[in-house]
């Protein structure tokens, strides 16, 4: 109800994150770095457009960039296929996440897809597997990592590359555990219950701050980031220099800590704590 | 616990329930793969496995674990953990889902975590049902199975997880998908205490579920015939628009494809997964 009054509705704020005009991870990357080297392939198989990697200059300081690219066009959408990436795009991510460890450059992850793939080649390739991998790995990447959820948080086709110290997102961006559309084919059997599924999935910045799964929400100009692309980009970039600044002045392994604890206490359930003979004592609970 | 501790105290778990959509009450199950009509007991002592075709029943998570745990002996562990609708999800439709699957399964979750022997291994050992909405994973499932990874690198023992889930579960929204990130912190500390972490995919295991730890296994055991993946058929074939070759995401297509170790039928599990340990234990020490 308060959604209502102060802004966009969940389903609205579907619509929204997938604006046509909404910028894109590149609108970010020319805007923000100086200097971008686009980095391509997994050095396993292929080079995936649907996911941009690279290096570059933020302020000043070396970064490692990474995130999902959706077109501005249709054709260049499906030269892209509208963000949602292979196992080549996670597994170019993880090379380059592997890269920043080494130079001790920061990475920053822009997310923004549909989700992974749904097809063949992806599926023979082990699309399951290299999410999974990256998602392990991004806990020992020994740099600090910034992420934005800029429109599409498309469930792990976006938890792929959405591990990190800082977990930021637009004010009107999504991060759903399934689309509002999938999930009214299941439980409704009726897409067009989408609306409703919107706002049962909890998945606007607001819902996802109140579950500390993301750690800050970037304003976007009334209506939406497409309305003023460059007030956006101020305020994304605003937003990344101030986090990253903290995080870079932490300890690598109280870093890595606080990163691994953050994600340990993500849950809700109940624990009774009934001592039972046999079996070793539960621990208290992790959250409420 | 003993087993016989099971029928004194909690009658609902001991009583190996036959699951109801494969395989209905009474003397006789049909094979769904070859159409045999398979006597049950037959069936049992088989191991819900085809003695015509090799086809492999689901198994519930109990069933599961007395066909791999000795002597039927196994400490259920952080059985109290409760699901809540947290969100809400839409008017208690979750509530109901939760209340309709402990009925339907006599389970309290979608996956029952433990510790028991294997081949006289300690081990500790979950396994995922498919009948408690449809094995997915949400809060409860993700803290049970990180708690035994951290059980697994306190006592320096191996982990064994039976997967047969269709991924995160959708009621609990992003707290279900930030499980496979917290699965995974957790597996990757216990991988650098040294332990050994055993994946074994039973029918089905997509989605969330292999896109986190199950995919991640030092060793990943498949079942003959499981569907394995990351996205559903379905869902693939409304995408690219054109049917799935037969065999499409079987275990024998990702065994093909590198995505698994060994494909080892239901007789050889606990003799695969005790020999596996067996060579773990005799590594140098230090
Ligand atoms: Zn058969």
């Amino acid at each position: 109800m308060e959604q209502e009054i102060k802004g966009l509705t969940p389903w609205e704020k579907v619509q929204v994150s997938r604006h046509p005009q909404r910028p894109l991870t590149i609108d970010y990357i020319e805007n923000l770095f100086e200097d971008f080297v686009e980095l391509h392939g997994d050095r396993l198989y292929g080079d995936d457009p649907a996911l941009i990697g690279g290096i570059g200059i933020f302020k000043g300081q070396g970064v490692v960039i990474i995130g999902h690219n959706k077109g501005k066009n249709v054709k260049e959408n499906v030269s892209r296929n509208f963000g949602m990436p292979h196992p080549e795009g996670y597994r170019k991510a993880l090379r380059l996440m592997r890269l920043a460890e080494r130079w001790h450059l920061p990475v920053i992850s822009f997310i923004d897809t549909p989700g992974a793939y749904p097809g063949i080649g992806a599926e023979e390739r082990g699309q399951a597997e290299a999410i999974g991998r990256n998602i392990l790995e991004a806990f020992e990447i020994r740099s600090p990592i910034i992420v934005v959820v800029i429109g599409e948080g498309g469930s792990g086709g976006a938890l792929g590359i959405g591990v990190g110290d800082r977990i930021l997102m637009l004010e009107n961006a999504i991060y759903s555990v399934i689309s509002p559309e999938g999930c009214a084919a299941i439980i409704w059997k009726d897409s067009k219950q989408a609306e409703r599924a919107a706002s049962a999935l909890k998945l606007t910045a607001q819902d996802l701050l109140r579950f500390n799964i993301i750690d800050e929400i970037i304003p976007e100009p009334p209506g939406g980031a497409h309305n003023d692309i460059n007030a956006t980009i101020k305020a994304v970039e605003e937003s990344i220099a101030r986090n990253l600044e903290i995080i870079c002045n932490k300890d690598i392994d109280s870093l890595l800590e606080e990163r691994y604890q953050k994600v340990r206490k993500i849950g809700i359930f109940e624990e009774n704590l009934v001592p039972k003979a046999g079996v070793e004592p539960a621990r208290s609970p992790s959250s409420t | 616990m003993h087993i016989s501790d099971w029928f004194s105290r909690k009658p609902k778990y001991a009583v190996l329930k036959p699951e109801k959509k494969e395989i209905p009450e009474g003397l006789w199950t049909r094979c769904p793969k070859c159409l045999e009509i398979l006597y049950n007991k037959e069936l049992e002592r088989n191991l819900k496995v085809c003695s015509r075709c090799g086809y492999h029943f689901k198994l519930g998570a109990w069933e599961r674990i007395y066909q791999i745990v000795d002597n039927h002996e196994f400490s259920e562990l952080d059985e109290n953990l409760e699901s809540v609708d947290a969100l809400p999800f839409n008017d208690g439709i979750y509530l109901d889902k939760l209340k309709e699957s402990k009925e339907k399964t006599g389970l309290n979750e979608a996956i029952v975590t433990g510790k028991g022997k294997v081949e006289s291994f300690d081990v500790f050992l979950g396994v995922f049902d498919f009948g408690f909405i449809g094995g997915s994973m949400a809060s409860v499932v993700g803290e049970k199975v990180t708690r035994l990874f951290e059980y697994g690198a306190r006592d320096r023992l191996p982990v064994i997880i039976v997967t047969a889930t269709g991924g995160a579960r959708m009621y609990e929204g992003m707290l279900s998908l930030m499980q496979m990130a917290k699965t995974n912190a957790a597996l990757s500390r216990y991988r650098r205490s040294g332990g050994l972490f055993i994946s074994v995919l039973s029918d089905p295991s997509t989605a969330g579920v292999m896109a986190s730890f199950a995919s991640q296994g030092d060793v990943i055991i498949a079942e003959p015939g499981a569907l394995i993946g990351f996205a559903g058929p379905r869902v693939i074939e409304q995408t690219i628009k054109q049917k799935l070759p037969e065999g499409f995401q079987s275990s024998e297509f990702v065994f093909q494809h590198g995505m698994v170790d060994i494909v080892v039928e239901r007789s050889k599990l606990k003799s695969t997964i005790g020999r596996i340990i067996r060579i773990w234990n005799k590594r140098l020490k230090g």
